[in-house]
């Protein structure tokens, strides 16, 4: 009786990058029909091996086996001709072109559009993933276009599937879905990498797992036969920080109040806003969930004065600052970490210090218009030490530093700048578990300080551990905040769809902001 | 066809090196060009770069180019730190002539002292508008400065062209499209007998002066450098991009429009329709040369009136046009943009 | 007023002719992301290498086209050189070679500045050109006006209804995404600058060796900058840019029939129209933000450096 030839054999698989091993030594089996998972934390090097097994990186040293042979992977088209296909973490779409349009750039056949829309028809009805081959790409939503992403592997029967961080784009009801279409096809003998740092859902979908630390595999291990806190040593190599939330009991009042805000999107493919409420009182955090997509950006854009809106929809402290921009909203007390670190929240080829005067040069920093560099030194260098971020110093560039510690910068920067009201977009996407312990533990304590705070976040998880209370927003409009302890997963993964009734969160808000 | 990959750290030697490595590639090149039209390459760099240093006359007129072509770059460096691309600066020197030029013909006849400060007011006034004219296109117009600084650098032209070939025609003048020569308190005195280099000298090295602090101390110029390095970061901060595009467009114009008054109460003394061999154009090429820097600038600025001196002599003692002025600073440029790269990135190391 | 109006149209698509030829170029470079601001210099190569190739030969503008063309095309590669391979900024790269094309040709140039070409003659077609008003207007045009029509429609149906269209779209839209499903980017980018150059050429060509059949220094007058113009304007699309041409062409031939027209402005004005016809044509076209974002290649400038595998 043969033994089962393994769909996929990595090696002793290495991959350097300039400066950094990536992948080193990295042995991994997956069996044909098998849903395995590669879990380990945010640049653990997960992505990389995966590039590697598509074709879109080299190894420098080390064997990969398909199916008992050995091959040279060298290109993505020669990876999808092997059978393997990829759904990528961020889309490799083109929003311009219909679906059909998308997905015959990746085929290696003649070009006929009428016959590829109805392949693409028969194939997503039958996974479970209905699409419509003639609507744009940019029309569709996330979750749409990883359909899109999925389809267009299926399209050429591939033997292995890899899936790199699929759910954090998706509802929770969505996410089911997805794992209904990955069982029928690893029934069907498809083999499926699961990329992933969600333990609960490797737990549910995964048949084994082998664990990533600092590119090196740590371990394997049957997901069922174990607990998300066992996987979650294994992960990061000691337990998980729990973060301490004391009860505030300081003086509250509304510092940040929202209503009735409506703002068309400024980008061609965005969300607008409609009739957004909101109310945020000093000691307290409230969580905004939602899937990216649904109109973040614009609100984040409107809250922190990148975009000006009308004077009267937003109220700080008392004072109508909706027609205020990001410079004189912070003069006024409130404070913005966005989700791009570099780019927006600091400017790469800058030092720290010339990033610390990029918002903090109200502190003393200027004079008569004149720059004093000393005093951003010093500011920049107080702000190192006391949140403990690594880097050569505040003359260090600011695309020098891990993410991580760049976070912990800017956060601090803003934490310096001793605001009344802190708005935070996805505070520890693509941070380390140490750091991202740190920055919510700094986020509670700044709130229990009398600071008001704003995190929107697609990480269920963490809104759940941070704030007091969560809304949801959806397709521009914004559900009415609920304590944290009235709601669950469940049933802000319903909101996620839209299913609410916003007209509520208007007048309960409003008479806040107008009392 | 990738050859690159990027550096864990951005390069401090080359960015330093980098001028110096284009200005050696643009010399190779160029001897490859000389040696192809049967010109010793060594005889003919001779001519070129050392020859118009060998006499004062020869230094006299590398500071008679050098100062308008220092004065716009100061000016045009500022808007590239902010990705603010002004390539209509030689309509800029034109609109500034034309204001100070018409205020000598204007003042025709007075011996005040006063007509020469009042051209350069003029010439720096007219400048700025001709400056001022793409930044408002592009504050409400959202229209892209590269193009309209551009056509508006034309339109400059055949305004010029009207104005010494109707209006200010000199009747004197044998029916030629200038205007008339202009009398000594209009024009900028000489500083020695002889040579042509004026006082305007003075005012290239206040304004070399002006903006070296500018550029180090003031806040207005890190605001600049955030507007060009990252947009986003500049909203993020509250800078007004609205406030960068008046004020580098402003002043880029302004440098201009006083370069061009220099060089019609200077060497040129009048208003026709050569005041200007392409400084306008050049100047990009000085102030990139320079790093964008004040004191690089300056010395940009003398190598390419030295390019522009050794034109003139190789049309003379080489028989070649003019135009190969141009080649060696299209060159110049095409070398500096590529040795640039090296700083954050380096070749890639094959497998 | 009929016997003004004719000679107006029709002269107007003969100087919409270089204008039709580099916007298309420049339409296509710029439709994978890549903005080739050295138009002007591969114009005014294009021009006296053709001028040079078919005055040394004795074949006119048979010879002089080809020979634009490649001279454009090998131009363009020294910008895709450094743009593309190097990943320098493209809009200096653009000047570069600007200001590199204008001394390459005015040096070139020096030897051919007092020939003369015998140029082409219009070629009717038969019954078409006999309509009344439309017939002298559209077909009875030299060879290479033709030539130009002929190609603005491959172009536009190569770009609308092919595969390599498609392509060089999304390429455009995301490089980064094109390169991740494993397109060679960079060499497409090449090839879309090549052609972009060589039809840059073929307009400096058309001004050389037939327009007006003689080499001056400079002679493209700014054209290649209004063809850069043009392709905004035509918010990338082909048919636009076509009108557009049109328009500029008509714009430009006005300045030579002020007088029958009894136009009695300075002659300045009129040869600056052109112009100021880019400059109110750019600020009508960039009013609306959305307009431009719905079209722009949104790559359109941008360098791509891929992390190397």
């Amino acid at each position: 009786m043969h033994a089962p030839v393994p769909r996929l054999e990595l090696l002793n698989v290495t991959k350097r990058y300039p400066g950094v091993v990536a992948c080193s030594e990295v042995n991994l089996t997956v069996m044909p029909g098998e849903i395995h998972a590669v879990l380990g934390e945010n640049g653990a090097g997960k992505s990389t091996l995966m590039k590697v097994i598509y074709g879109a990186a080299h190894a420098e040293s080390g064997t990969i086996r398909l199916n008992g042979n050995e091959v040279r992977i060298q290109s993505p088209a020669q990876a999808r001709r092997l059978g393997i296909g990829m759904v990528f973490q961020h889309f490799s779409l083109f929003e311009t072109l219909t679906i059909a349009e998308n997905i015959s750039l990746v085929l290696d056949e003649p070009f006929d559009l009428a016959a590829l829309d109805i392949r693409v028809k028969d194939v997503s009805q039958r996974y479970g993933l209905p699409l419509d081959p003639r609507r744009m790409v940019h029309s569709l939503s996330v979750g749409e276009r990883q359909r899109v992403e999925i389809v267009r592997c299926l399209l050429q029967s591939p033997k292995l599937l890899i899936l790199d961080e699929p759910t954090s784009v998706l509802t929770p009801q969505a996410v089911q879905k997805l794992f209904e279409t990955l069982r029928l096809l690893a029934g069907e003998g498809v083999s499926i990498l699961y990329i992933s740092h969600k333990l609960h859902e490797i737990k549910s979908l995964c048949d084994r797992a082998t664990i990533i630390r600092h590119g090196k595999v740590t371990a394997t291990a049957i997901p069922s036969q174990e607990t998300p806190a066992s996987l979650a040593r294994m992960m990061i190599g000691r337990e998980l920080p729990v973060c301490r939330a004391p009860v505030y009991t300081g003086e509250s009042r509304p510092v940040l109040s929202v209503h009735g805000l409506s703002v068309a999107s400024d980008q061609i493919f965005g969300t607008d806003l409609k009739n957004i409420s909101l109310c945020v009182n000093s000691g307290e955090i409230l969580g905004i969930a939602g899937i990216s997509g649904n109109g973040q950006a614009e609100l984040m854009a409107a809250l922190s004065g990148e975009t000006t809106v009308d004077k009267v929809s937003i109220v700080l402290d008392g004072k109508r600052v909706g027609h205020l921009n990001a410079g004189q909203r912070r003069a006024r007390g409130l404070v913005f970490v966005p989700e791009e670190r570099l780019g927006r929240g600091a400017v790469p080829a800058f030092s720290l210090s010339h990033n610390a005067l990029l918002t903090a040069h109200r502190k003393g920093m200027k004079y008569w218009g004149l720059v004093r560099y000393s005093k951003a030194r010093e500011f920049a260098d107080k702000c190192v030490a006391r949140f403990d971020v690594r880097c050569g110093g505040s003359g260090a560039d600011a695309r020098s530093l891990s993410g991580g510690n760049l976070q912990k910068f800017i956060v601090g920067r803003e934490i310096m700048l001793k605001p009344k009201v802190m708005i935070i977009a996805q505070p520890t996407w693509g941070v380390d578990v140490g750091a991202s312990a740190v920055l919510r533990q700094a986020l509670l304590d700044l709130s229990r300080n009398g600071v008001a705070i704003v995190v929107i976040s697609e990480e269920l998880e963490e809104l759940f551990e941070i704030s007091d209370r969560i809304a949801v927003l959806a397709e521009g409009r914004l559900s009415v905040a609920e304590p944290k302890e009235q709601s669950s997963a469940e049933s802000v993964g319903m909101k996620m769809s839209g299913l609410f009734d916003e007209s509520q969160a208007v007048s309960t808000e409003a008479a806040d902001a107008l009392a | 066809m990738h050859l690159l990959e990027p550096r864990p750290r951005p390069s401090r030697l080359m960015r330093w090196t980098a001028p110096l490595i284009a200005i050696v590639a643009t010399l190779l090149a160029g001897s490859l060009l000389f040696w192809s039209l049967d010109k010793s390459p060594l005889a003919s760099f001779q001519v070129f770069f050392i020859e118009p240093l060998t006499s004062r006359y020869g230094w006299s007129e590398l500071l008679v180019k050098a100062c308008p072509l220092i004065l716009i770059a100061q000016g045009l460096a500022i808007g590239f730190k902010a990705r603010i691309y002004n390539i209509g600066a030689e309509g800029q020197l034109i609109a500034g002539a034309l204001a100070g030029g018409g205020v000598a013909i204007y003042m025709e006849g007075s011996d005040s002292a006063w007509v020469l400060p009042a051209m350069v007011l003029a010439g720096a006034i007219g400048g700025a508008l001709w400056g001022a004219l793409p930044a408002w296109l592009r504050t409400h117009f959202n229209a892209q400065e590269t193009l309209t600084t551009l056509m508006l650098s034309y339109i400059a032209g055949f305004m010029l062209s009207y104005m010494v070939s109707g209006p200010w025609r000199d009747p004197e003048g044998m029916n030629f499209p200038q205007s008339i020569m202009f009398s000594d308190n209009a024009l900028f005195p000489l500083l020695f007998e002889g040579l042509r280099v004026n006082s305007s000298v003075f005012m290239t090295a206040f304004a070399v002066l002006a903006f070296w602090l500018f550029n180090a101390r003031s806040f207005m110029h890190f605001q600049l450098e955030v507007g060009g390095h990252a947009p986003a970061a500049s909203r993020y901060a509250g800078f007004s991009s609205k406030q960068t595009v008046w004020f580098s467009l402003v002043m880029s114009g302004m440098t201009a429009g006083l370069a061009g008054v220099g060089e019609v109460a200077g060497p040129v003394g009048q208003l026709n329709l050569n005041i200007s061999p392409g400084y306008g154009f050049a100047a990009i090429i000085v102030a990139y040369l320079g790093r964008l820097h004040a004191l690089g600038i300056v010395l940009a600025g003398f190598l390419m009136a030295l390019i522009y001196l050794g034109g003139e002599a190789a049309q003379v003692s080489l028989q070649m046009p003019f135009a190969i002025t141009g080649i060696f600073q299209g060159m110049l440029l095409f070398f500096l943009l590529g040795s640039d790269v090296f700083i954050d990135n380096r070749l890639r190391r094959s497998a | 007023m009929l016997d003004i109006l004719i000679p107006i149209l029709a002269g107007a698509l003969a100087a919409a002719t270089p204008l039709i030829f580099a916007g298309l170029g420049e339409l296509v470079a710029e439709r994978t992301g890549v903005i080739n601001l050295g138009v002007e210099g591969m114009m005014l190569v294009g021009a006296v290498a053709s001028f040079a190739a078919a005055a040394e030969s004795g074949y006119g503008a048979a010879a002089g086209l080809p020979a634009g063309a490649l001279a454009g095309a090998a131009t363009a590669m020294i910008f895709a050189f450094f743009a593309l391979s190097l990943a320098a900024n493209q809009a200096a790269c653009g000047l570069a070679l600007t200001i590199f094309g204008v001394g390459l040709s005015a040096f070139i140039g020096q030897h051919y500045v007092s020939y003369s070409l015998p140029g082409l003659k219009p070629i009717a077609i038969p019954f078409l050109s006999d309509i009344p008003l439309v017939g002298p207007v559209l077909f009875q045009q030299d060879a290479v006006v033709y030539l130009a029509l002929l190609t603005f429609a491959a172009v536009a149906w190569t770009l609308s209804k092919t595969r390599l269209g498609l392509l060089l779209k999304a390429v455009g839209e995301s490089p980064e995404a094109a390169h991740a499903i494993g397109y060679p980017v960079i060499a497409i980018r090449y090839g879309a600058v090549a052609f972009g150059g060589a039809l840059a050429g073929v307009a400096g060509a058309y001004l050389s060796t037939v327009y007006t059949p003689l080499w001056v220094q400079n002679m493209s007058a700014g054209r290649g900058w209004i063809a850069v113009a043009l392709v905004v304007f035509a918010t990338w699309k082909p048919a636009r840019l076509l009108l557009g041409a049109y328009l500029f062409g008509a714009v430009t031939i006005l300045q030579f029939h002020a007088q029958g027209l009894g136009i009695m402005v300075p002659i300045q004005f009129l040869a600056a129209l052109p112009y100021i016809a880019t400059i109110v044509v750019l600020v009508v076209i960039s009013r609306d933000r959305r307009v431009l974002q719905n079209n722009l290649p949104a790559s359109l400038g941008k360098p791509f450096l891929p992390w190397p595998s």
